[in-house]
């Protein structure tokens, strides 16, 4: 951990940030109609193959690549090589986008009225535009959208056909293909279909890979995707999924085209639509299939305020650029192109890698709206609530502390705060309730006046008060990854055993490994991570750092209390998963039954009042705290006959718990994994 | 010496004498018109040819370009079929290509005197033992400072461009003619014994920094022109090989095989300037590679002389299994092991007929297809090139005003012809320029074959003229980089080999790199990024890349061009292209000779080195 110059060179509060411009303003003032059949001239890529679209699927269907692949199974198989070939094109059939100008006109119009009637703004940062209107004409480029709702790629094209952009074609999940007609309607406005799983199967993935990479050489159209795989039913970046983005940049390792552009966006919503369904869905109560009058059904959210919309384009990331000196593309050399290979180490390495940095760019220019930072005040006082006044005051506070640390904060200055506040409060009234100048977590469900702070009694109860909670946090998860390097520190200093900065810096990168299945920390970038913190803590004052020794300052005693406070139900929730898997867990204990088993432990302990936390009840955090145990080796599945069984190593689980509630030295529980 | 001559007097090449000393005169006998032929004094003090070279520039001092008062182009002297003609469409495309101008001129600073009698020349560290024992043997050499420099540089641009600006590095400190073989056994005996640092030189059209001396070098340094030693010795017709030496220069050795009713066929561009052992030493590869194969093809027998010894196989049997091919230790030495003297080549009758052609195709990429299947079905003609748009473009800036070969009405017309009715785009059409050589009724035929294939991809033949202007325009591009320099622009060409599946991929990407680099790296002007596929194989083909800028406004345009084309060359071998074609690696492209070629095969190459030249006689630091 030798010190590295100070940070002043990559201050966050420094970064340049483009200006927005609303689009739906204009869609106000004058004929959608007019807007649907406008003339549509995009410019394309200046390297543009002539005929590219009509040709794409016979050149899919003719390459080389699929050639082998078919030649291959079929020696394998004894199936004749036509047959497999059939299969191919019928996976391409499933597969492939059908994008016509008319639905794109078609969506243009009614998401013209939709938006209108949602949504009170969609900015978009024009500066990203032109940007991404230069890098259309120089190079293939991919879009990576964050994923918060279904909203997110019919926004994008909605967008791109606003600014006389190229349409991209868009991998979607294959769950859309249930609503036949939103499908096929979806499919006509440029989207293309992957399984949600397909993993062994070499002929689904060469069609697959094959057909994006066909697209991203002839350039005919940007090729969007979502980073994170699915939608984040938190608001918690994923960590991201590297099978697509390994085939976008497959390309240009192999020099079959000179760069290929990644475009990443953060699209923030003021109000999420799906917030109550995700809550339900993270609490166990099953995930609606998606069905076309299910996303109908969603008449009555069309008559409710949702706010506004932030889109910001990202500066354009060249993979090339980012290669260089990481990758050597003479890895092909002795090989001819086409036959699939596994990626090298090298490679792998920087897919991932690149993922984590696109990812967190994502994060980076994610609007915040005072909201969010009311959700997390709010939720740090779930018991008493907080003066209207009160709130005012710290959201305040708040405001300063997030600015210090870089975030992308939409607070309209030119109001008084106490409007801001109430602004917020009014537009997110179903999370909220105010009595008697105390502002609360509307916990009270449906059951009339109840006491503030009162403890659910029945199970259902606790659910509906849950719904709320987890809604709230998944405000509060925007904004964490501005905290979050910050709050390990401080939560690191909060159990270390000295003040040592060899101890904290020990305990940093033990909880910080141990919630990297949770938050978006590269791997590899722990001492990056700890140096970032510190100078973050540092250049607010909260923190006095000596050669040896870190000490928090008592003016900074409320920043830290804020930040641990942030990460705490992360902490708990962990340390209620190891403890449930060595007082509970039986020998038996499958994969499957994990979720159920663990919910009802924690239904138990809340109910019990031995655990506050609502927000442990999320399946995601959950889901989290077992991956985590798993890659470090705490747990191992076993598989039993169809089942998967999970192994528990007690001893390790117990001290990974008493570290984690700064019980025991972070050495000790290295020490255990070993 | 004497045998030799002997052996050459009995083909009848050689005029009647049996006195080898007289060799100068001997010399002047047998090429009497050479153009390349240096004035010689009588004494052994010979001078190269500045009258007749340039010194800071490529090719003969007649012929240039040259805007004229008018702002015309035009190319001076009598040499070439280009010569004394105006070329009214460079002017424009100069300017428009390279945001170049007439008013703003940068000609070459300095003139041969400066360097000459201003002490911009090092004084030469003789080794004074070395000089007695060379003047006692009789052997000519020379410590002028003009000698010295010619012979310190080939002709990679920024060489030229210090000569031009008269910055002059380490130069040889003397420079030797051996007049045969034997001359050549006791100049290096003596180098070993004095520790004198021996540098061949054939010549001097290295494209590689081959020929630069080592500045650490400490030794005396000795440039060994091999350009006396330039005579066939025999030619044998039943088994259809020539006995050279190695020091003939290119066009000289086509020109006596014609008169005896041979050729080699080994024609590199370079042929009017480069020699036979400059061939051996860097694996030359010639236009016509498809008919009469590359250096490597054509030689049946080599014999160096290394510091060790002599090399040379027992025997001129046309094939042998005796272990690896040990002369493949000495093709592409570069001047490291040894000096070629001797070889032994295949000869082939002339060929009784020659016709050119072109082919205009809709675009590179159609091209490529093309020449790929014209390689499949192993039917290339003697030469076949593909050129891209922009080396289209320029071909077509470069035809001079109405002369009878050149039939600009009909060419206007057949432009005309492609651009409108054939709806070729003239922004992406490109041209294949092609020689056939041979019997008449089968060149016949063979034409048919590749225009029958060329048609599938869309290809139209385009005429004679077009094709024969190509290669003519060959031998005087060179030139062109001189004109360039004279309104800050610079430029080179640089080649690779590559595989069939990766040319157009490098082809773009190269071209591309080139235009990022020359933009990152401050350039003002976009460059002249253009390529070529100038060979064929099974296997893939060689691409050849042009480049060049506008270098106004930058304070050191050679550190950028040199960046510019090390970039260009990584981006090469990043898409799977080869360090070098033909061109070689000297000391310019030294730097990926480990990850060319692993660790084992650079400590074989070394191992050979250590043993053949352990005190490094041969020092001019090439290949590794
Ligand atoms: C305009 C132009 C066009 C060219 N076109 C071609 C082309 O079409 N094909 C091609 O292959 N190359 C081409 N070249 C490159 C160059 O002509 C070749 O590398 C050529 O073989 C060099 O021969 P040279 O006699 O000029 O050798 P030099 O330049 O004098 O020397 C080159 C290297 O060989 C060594 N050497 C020379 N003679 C001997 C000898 N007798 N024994 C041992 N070592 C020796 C030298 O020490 C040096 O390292 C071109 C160069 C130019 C400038």
């Amino acid at each position: 951990m030798a010190a590295k110059p100070p940070y002043s060179h990559r201050d966050p509060m420094l970064k340049k940030r483009d200006d927005f411009e609303d689009i739906l303003e204009e869609r106000r003032n004058s004929s959608d109609l007019r807007y649907a059949l406008k003339c549509y001239t995009p410019v394309v890529y200046k390297g543009v193959t002539p005929n590219a679209a009509s040709l794409l699927k016979t050149t899919v269907l003719q390459s080389d690549q699929l050639h082998y692949v078919v030649d291959q199974l079929s020696k394998e198989t004894g199936v004749a090589a036509d047959v497999i070939q059939e299969e191919a094109s019928a996976i391409l059939e499933e597969m492939a986008h059908r994008q016509q100008l008319s639905t794109v006109r078609f969506f243009a119009f009614t998401l013209s009225k939709a938006f209108k009637a949602l949504f009170r703004s969609i900015h978009v940062n024009e500066e990203g535009i032109q940007r991404l209107q230069q890098a259309i004409q120089e190079h293939p480029v991919v879009l990576l959208p964050s994923h918060r709702s279904y909203m997110d790629f019919l926004l994008m094209s909605y967008i791109l056909y606003t600014y006389d952009l190229v349409l991209p074609v868009i991998a979607a999940g294959m769950d859309f293909m249930g609503m036949k007609f939103v499908g096929e309607m979806l499919r006509m406005s440029g989207a293309f279909f992957i399984r949600r799983s397909f993993g062994g199967d070499k002929l689904y993935w060469t069609v697959f890979s094959e057909y994006v990479k066909t697209m991203l050489r002839n350039g005919m159209a940007p090729v969007e995707f979502f980073l994170e795989g699915t939608r984040s039913r938190t608001s918690k970046s994923l960590t991201p999924k590297l099978g697509l983005l390994n085939i976008v940049m497959d390309p240009f390792f192999k020099g079959e085209v000179f760069d290929v552009s990644l475009v990443p966006v953060s699209i923030s919503y003021e109000r999420i639509l799906e917030e109550t369904l995700y809550a339900r869905e993270l609490l166990g109560v099953p995930k609606p299939k998606e069905s076309t009058s299910g996303l109908f059904k969603a008449r009555k959210v069309l008559s409710e305020d949702y706010g506004s919309i932030h889109v910001y384009f990202g500066q354009p990331v060249s993979v090339r650029s980012l290669a260089q000196g990481k990758v050597n593309r003479c890895h092909f050399n002795l090989m001819p192109r086409h036959i699939p290979r596994r990626p090298s180490d090298e490679t792998q390495c920087f897919v991932n890698d690149s993922a984590y940095s696109l990812v967190r760019a994502q994060e980076e220019n994610m609007v915040l709206k005072p909201w969010v930072l009311l959700a997390s005040l709010l939720l740090q006082n779930q018991s008493q609530g907080l003066l209207l006044d009160e709130l005012t005051e710290q959201a305040v506070w708040l405001r300063g502390l997030s600015r210090e640390y870089g975030a992308f904060l939409n607070w309209p200055d030119h109001m008084a705060p106490s409007e801001v506040v109430s602004s917020s409060l009014s537009l997110h009234r179903d999370l909220v309730k105010i009595s008697g100048g105390r502002v609360q977590l509307a916990l009270g469900g449906q059951a009339g006046p109840r006491q503030p702070c009162s403890s659910p009694i029945t199970e259902e109860e606790l659910m509906n008060q849950a719904v709320v909670v987890l809604s709230c946090t998944s405000y509060r998860n925007q904004a964490l990854h501005v905290f979050l390097r910050p709050a390990l520190l401080a939560s690191a200093i909060h159990i270390a055993t000295s003040a040592k900065k060899e101890e904290v810096y020990n305990s940093f990168s033990f909880l910080r490994n141990m919630l990297s299945n949770e938050f978006i920390l590269c791997p590899g970038a722990t001492l990056q991570d700890f140096e970032e913190a510190c100078y973050l803590l540092g250049k607010t004052g909260a923190l006095q750092m000596s050669q040896q020794e870190m000490q928090v300052t008592d003016s900074g005693q409320k920043t830290v209390n804020f930040l641990t406070a942030m990460l705490d139900p992360f902490l708990q929730g962990y340390q209620v998963v190891c403890r449930y898997l060595c007082e509970e867990a039986t020998e038996a204990l499958t994969e499957k039954q994990f979720i159920p088993a663990i919910r009802t432990f924690i239904v138990r302990l809340i109910l019990a009042g031995s655990l506050r936390y609502y927000e442990l009840l999320s399946s995601d955090l959950q889901k989290n705290a077992l991956a985590a145990l798993l890659r470090l080796g705490a747990i191992r599945k076993i598989k039993v006959a169809d089942n998967v069984t999970l192994k528990v190593n007690r001893l390790m689980v117990n001290s990974l718990e008493d570290t984690l509630g700064g019980k025991l030295p972070t050495q000790k529980a290295v020490a255990a994994r070993l | 010496c004497a045998e030799c001559c002997a052996a050459a007097n009995t083909q009848g090449i050689l005029p009647d004498t049996n006195d080898c000393s007289d060799k100068l005169r001997m010399y002047k006998v047998v090429v009497p018109d050479s153009t390349f032929t240096c004035i010689f004094a009588t004494s052994s003090d010979i001078i190269s040819c500045p009258e007749i070279m340039k010194w800071n520039g490529w090719g003969y001092s007649d012929s240039r370009f040259l805007f004229n008062k008018k702002g015309q182009a035009e190319f001076t002297g009598k040499r070439y079929r280009l010569s004394g003609m105006i070329l009214p469409s460079l002017k424009d495309w100069f300017e428009g290509t390279f945001g170049a101008s007439l008013q703003h001129k940068s000609p070459a600073t300095v003139s041969a005197i400066y360097i000459y009698f201003f002490n911009a020349v090092q004084p030469p560290t003789l080794n004074e033992a070395f000089v007695e024992d060379l003047k006692s043997v009789g052997i000519p050499f020379s410590h002028d400072a003009e000698d010295r420099v010619f012979r310190a540089h080939g002709h990679c641009l920024h060489e030229i461009f210090a000569l031009r600006e008269g910055k002059v590095g380490r130069v040889p400190d003397l420079v030797v003619w051996p007049n045969c073989h034997n001359d050549v056994v006791k100049i290096v005996e003596l180098a070993c014994k004095h520790s004198v640092c021996l540098i061949p030189y054939g010549g001097g059209t290295s494209v590689s920094s081959a020929l630069e001396c080592p500045p650490e070098e400490t030794r005396s340094i000795v440039s060994l022109d091999t350009s006396q030693m330039n005579r066939i010795l025999w030619i044998d017709e039943k088994n259809l090989t020539a006995h050279v030496e190695a020091g003939i220069i290119g066009q000289d050795l086509e020109r006596l095989l014609n008169e005896n009713g041979y050729c080699t066929g080994h024609e590199p561009d370079s042929m009017e300037f480069s020699s036979l052992g400059g061939w051996v030493a860097t694996r030359a590869s010639g236009m016509k590679k498809n008919i009469y194969g590359n250096i490597e093809d054509l030689v049946v027998h080599i014999k160096m002389v290394t510091p060790r010894g002599v090399i040379e196989k027992s025997c001129l049997g046309p094939r042998m299994s005796t272990g690896p091919d040990i002369h493949h230790f000495i093709m592409g030495s570069e001047g490291t092991l040894g000096v070629v003297t001797e070889v032994t080549m295949k000869i082939r009758p002339m060929p009784e007929y020659q016709k050119y052609g072109s082919v205009v195709f809709p675009n590179f990429e159609q091209g490529v297809a093309c020449l790929r299947e014209v390689a499949r079905q192993r039917c290339a003609p003697a030469s076949i090139r593909l050129m891209d748009n922009e080396q289209f473009q320029f071909g077509h800036a470069l035809k001079p005003q109405v002369s009878s070969i050149f039939t600009s009405f009909l060419d206007g017309l057949k432009k005309f012809y492609i651009t409108k009715f054939k709806g070729f785009d003239p922004h992406h059409l490109c041209v294949a320029t092609l020689l056939f050589e041979g019997n008449r009724e089968k060149v016949l035929q063979h034409e048919k074959q590749v225009y029958d294939i060329a048609a599938k991809f869309g290809g139209l033949a385009a005429g004679e003229d077009n094709g024969q202007r190509g290669y003519m325009l060959t031998f005087v591009i060179a030139y062109l980089r001189d004109l360039g320099m004279d309104y800050y622009v610079i430029g080179e060409s640089f080649e690779t080999s590559v595989p069939w599946d990766r040319v157009l991929d490098i082809c773009r990407n190269v071209k591309e790199r080139i235009i990022r680099e020359c933009k990152e790296r401050g350039v003002q002007f976009p460059p002249l990024s253009t390529c070529r596929v100038t060979q064929t194989y099974d296997a893939g083909a060689c691409v050849y890349f042009y480049f060049a800028f506008n270098y106004r406004g930058l304070s050191d345009p050679v550190h950028v061009y040199e960046r510019v084309e090390h970039a260009a060359r990584e981006e090469i071998l990043a898409n799977g292209g080869s360090l070098s074609h033909h061109h070689g690696v000297g000391k310019l492209r030294k730097e990926w000779m480990r990850e060319t070629l692993s660790n084992v095969g650079m400590g074989m190459l070394k191992s050979v080195k250590d043993y053949v030249d352990p005190n490094n006689i041969f020092g001019n630091r090439n290949l590794l």
